[in-house]
C-alpha cells in the first residue's frame, strides 16, 4: 500500500520562477490496485512518480509504503522497493553490458553488491527463461549489449528487470510512447501480464485515453497538482475516451 | 644490438607503467571520468616508496604501502567530487595540486635518490645474474610481466563481481544503478580509489626502477596512459573479452613507449614529447567524432 500525506512540492522556491505543483497533496493507493494516471503535460504526473521513488525530495509531508514512512529515505534505498520504467528505454538499462549482465543485476536488485562473483552456468539458463517469456526472441542474443537492442527491446527487458524482485510499487511513466505501435502494444501486453501474475501494486502514466480506460483497476485525472477524477470498478469500465477528453476541457475552461 | 637494447628497454618501461594504464582504464573507460588526480598520485606512489626505501623499509613493503596512499588521494578525488558536487576534471585538479604539496613534505626535498639501496629490481636482477650485462634488462621485464599479469586477473576478477559490475553500470547509466538499490556516488568513489592505487603502484615501480623519485615524475601521466589505452584500442574489438581489453592497454603502454624511443632515436627533442603526446592523443579522441559528423552529413 502507498500512501501520500499531505505532501508539497515548490521548484525554485522563493524566486520568480516559483511553481508550486503540490500543495498538501493526499492520495493513497491499496495493495494489488493497477492505478492509470492521466493529465495533460505539467500537471505534475512525472512529479508524483519522482515524489514517491524518492528522485525529489518532497518539502513537507510524508510518503508511506506499506506503513512505513520513506520520506526521508534517498533514492537507492527506496529504490529496493520501488520499481521503475522511465518514457526513455535508454534510462533502465546499461549499453554498453550485456542482457545477462543487466538482468544479473536486476536479479540482486536491492542486496549487497558485494565481492561475490555475480553470474554463473546456472543464472544464464533462467535468465534465458525468462528473456522468453518477453516473445521478443532476445533469448538467443543473451550475449548482445543492450545498446544494440531496439528502443522496445529495452523496454520490454528494463520491465523485466524492475519486476524481477517483486517490488512493492511498479512505476510506469509513459514506458510505451517512445515506441511504434506495435511494439508498445507488445510492451503493454507484457505489463498487463506481470502486473496480474505478481499481483504488483501499480502506478502508471499515460497520454492514451484507449490504454487509460482498458487497462487497471482505477483511474486517476491529475490537473495542477490536483486529483480532478478518480474512478474504479464500474464507472471506469464505462469510461470512454469522449466523457475523459470532456473532462479535461471543462477543468482547462476553469483554468 | 643497439637498437634490440632500446626496443627491450621500451618494452621494460611499458609493462611498469602499464599498472598506470590498467588504473587509468578504470576511470577513463569504465567509469567515465577522466582523472587528473593520477599526475598526483603517480609521484606520491614514488615518493612513498622512495622515502621508505631510503629509510630501510623492505622495498616490497613499500610498494604496499605506496598503493594504499594511492587509495586514500583516489578517496579525496572522489568525496570531492560526491560529497562536495566539484565537477570530476577540478576534483582531480585540487587532488593533484594539493599531492604537490604532500609529495615534499613527504621526501622533504623535491627529491629522493635511492643509489645502493635494495630495490625489488636489485632483488630480483641477482636471480638473473647469471646472465651478465643484460641480466637488469631482464629481471625488469619479467617481473613487468608478472605484475601486470597479476593486476590483470585481479581485475578480471573484480570487474566479475557483484561490485564491479556496479562501477562498470556506474559508468554507462547511473539512472540504472540507482534503480537497484546501489550507492552510486559510493561505487565512484571506490573505482576512483582502485585506480589511484595501481597508480600509485605503477609510481613506486617507477621510482624504484629509475632509482629515484622526483616530485615531477608524475606530470603528463594522464595524458600518456590516455595514449597507451587508445593505442591498446585500436586493436581490440568492441566485443572482446574484458581480460583481453586490459592486455591491450598493457599492450598499448608499450607500444607507446616503443614509438616514443624511436622519436628519441630519429632525433626528436626530448622536451618535445609530451607535446608530441598531447598532439597523438587529442588527434585519437577527436577523429572519430568528426568522421561519425561526416556520416551523418551525408544522409
Ligand atoms: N526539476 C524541476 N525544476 C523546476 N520545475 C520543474 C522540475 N521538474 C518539473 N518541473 C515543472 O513541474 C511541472 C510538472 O512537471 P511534470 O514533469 O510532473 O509534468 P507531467 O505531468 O509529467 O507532464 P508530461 O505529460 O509532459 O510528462 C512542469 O511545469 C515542469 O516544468
Ligand atoms: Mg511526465
Amino acid at each position: 500500500m502507498l500512501r501520500l500525506q499531505k505532501v508539497s512540492k515548490v521548484f525554485n522556491k522563493n524566486t520568480v520562477n516559483e511553481k508550486v505543483i503540490f500543495d498538501k497533496f493526499d492520495f493513497t493507493i491499496e495493495e494489488g490496485e493497477f492505478v492509470v494516471i492521466i493529465g495533460s503535460n505539467g500537471s505534475g504526473k512525472s512529479t508524483l512518480m519522482n515524489l514517491i521513488s524518492g528522485k525529489i525530495i518532497a518539502d513537507s509531508g510524508k510518503i508511506l509504503i506499506d506503513g512505513i514512512d520513506v520520506s526521508s529515505q534517498l533514492e537507492h534505498i527506496r529504490a529496493k522497493q520501488v520499481g521503475r520504467v522511465f518514457q526513455d528505454p535508454l534510462m533502465g538499462t546499461a549499453s554498453n553490458m550485456r542482457i545477462y549482465e543487466n538482468l544479473a543485476m536486476a536479479r540482486k536488485k536491492g542486496k549487497k553488491f558485494g565481492l561475490k562473483w555475480c553470474i554463473s552456468k546456472k543464472d544464464i539458463q533462467e535468465y534465458r527463461e525468462m528473456v522468453k517469456s518477453l516473445g521478443l526472441g532476445l533469448e538467443n542474443h543473451l550475449n548482445t549489449k543492450v545498446g544494440l537492442l531496439s528502443g522496445g527491446q529495452r523496454q520490454a527487458l528494463t520491465l523485466l528487470m524492475a519486476t524481477m524482485q517483486k517490488p512493492k510499487i511498479l512505476l510506469l511513466d509513459e514506458h510505451t510512447s517512445a515506441l511504434d505501435p506495435k511494439t508498445a502494444g507488445i510492451v503493454l501486453d507484457h505489463t498487463e501480464k506481470i502486473i496480474k501474475e505478481n499481483n504488483l501494486t501499480t502506478l502508471m502514466i499515460t497520454h492514451n485515453m484507449n490504454d487509460a480506460i482498458k487497462l487497471g483497476t482505477r483511474l486517476v485525472m491529475l490537473s495542477g497538482g490536483k486529483i480532478i477524477f478518480d474512478a474504479k470498478g464500474e464507472e471506469k469500465k464505462n469510461l470512454t475516451p469522449e466523457i475523459l477528453l470532456r473532462k479535461f476541457s471543462e477543468v482547462e475552461h476553469c483554468i | 644490438m643497439e637498437g634490440i637494447l632500446t626496443m627491450l628497454g621500451a618494452t621494460s618501461q611499458g609493462l611498469i607503467w602499464g599498472v598506470m594504464v590498467v588504473g587509468l582504464y578504470i576511470t577513463f573507460r569504465i567509469l567515465d571520468f577522466a582523472d587528473l588526480t593520477v599526475d598526483g598520485s603517480l609521484a606520491l606512489g614514488g615518493s612513498v616508496s622512495a622515502i621508505l626505501i631510503y629509510n630501510g623499509v623492505n622495498p616490497i613493503l613499500s610498494l604496499i604501502i605506496a598503493t594504499f596512499a594511492g587509495i586514500l588521494a583516489g578517496c579525496i578525488t572522489g568525496i570531492l567530487h560526491i560529497k562536495f558536487k566539484i565537477p570530476g576534471i577540478l576534483a582531480g585538479i585540487l587532488t593533484m595540486t594539493a599531492l604537490y604539496s604532500i609529495n615534499i613534505r613527504i621526501m622533504g626535498k623535491a627529491n629522493t635518490p635511492l643509489l645502493g639501496k635494495n630495490t625489488i629490481f636489485t632483488v630480483i636482477s641477482e636471480w638473473f645474474d647469471g646472465l651478465g650485462a643484460n641480466s637488469k634488462m631482464i629481471s625488469e621485464i619479467v617481473l613487468g610481466l608478472i605484475v601486470c599479469a597479476v593486476i590483470i586477473a585481479i581485475m578480471y576478477w573484480f570487474f566479475g563481481t557483484e561490485m564491479g559490475y556496479a562501477i562498470r553500470a556506474v559508468g554507462n547509466n547511473k539512472h540504472m544503478v540507482c534503480a537497484m538499490g546501489i550507492n552510486v556516488g559510493l561505487m565512484q568513489i571506490i573505482a576512483l580509489a582502485l585506480s589511484n592505487g595501481l597508480v600509485a603502484f605503477s609510481g613506486a615501480l617507477v621510482a624504484q626502477n629509475q632509482g629515484y623519485a622526483d616530485i615531477n615524475m608524475g606530470v603528463g601521466t594522464l595524458v600518456c596512459g590516455l595514449a597507451a589505452v587508445i593505442i591498446g584500442e585500436a586493436f581490440v574489438k568492441q566485443e572482446s573479452n574484458f581480460a583481453v581489453k586490459l592486455i591491450f592497454a598493457v599492450i598499448g603502454s608499450v607500444i607507446y613507449r616503443l614509438i616514443i624511443a624511436l622519436a628519441l632515436q630519429i632525433g626528436m627533442n626530448p622536451s618535445d614529447l609530451k607535446l608530441f603526446t598531447a598532439i597523438i592523443v587529442a588527434i585519437a579522441l577527436g577523429l572519430p567524432k568528426i568522421m561519425k559528423r561526416k556520416e551523418k552529413q551525408q544522409c
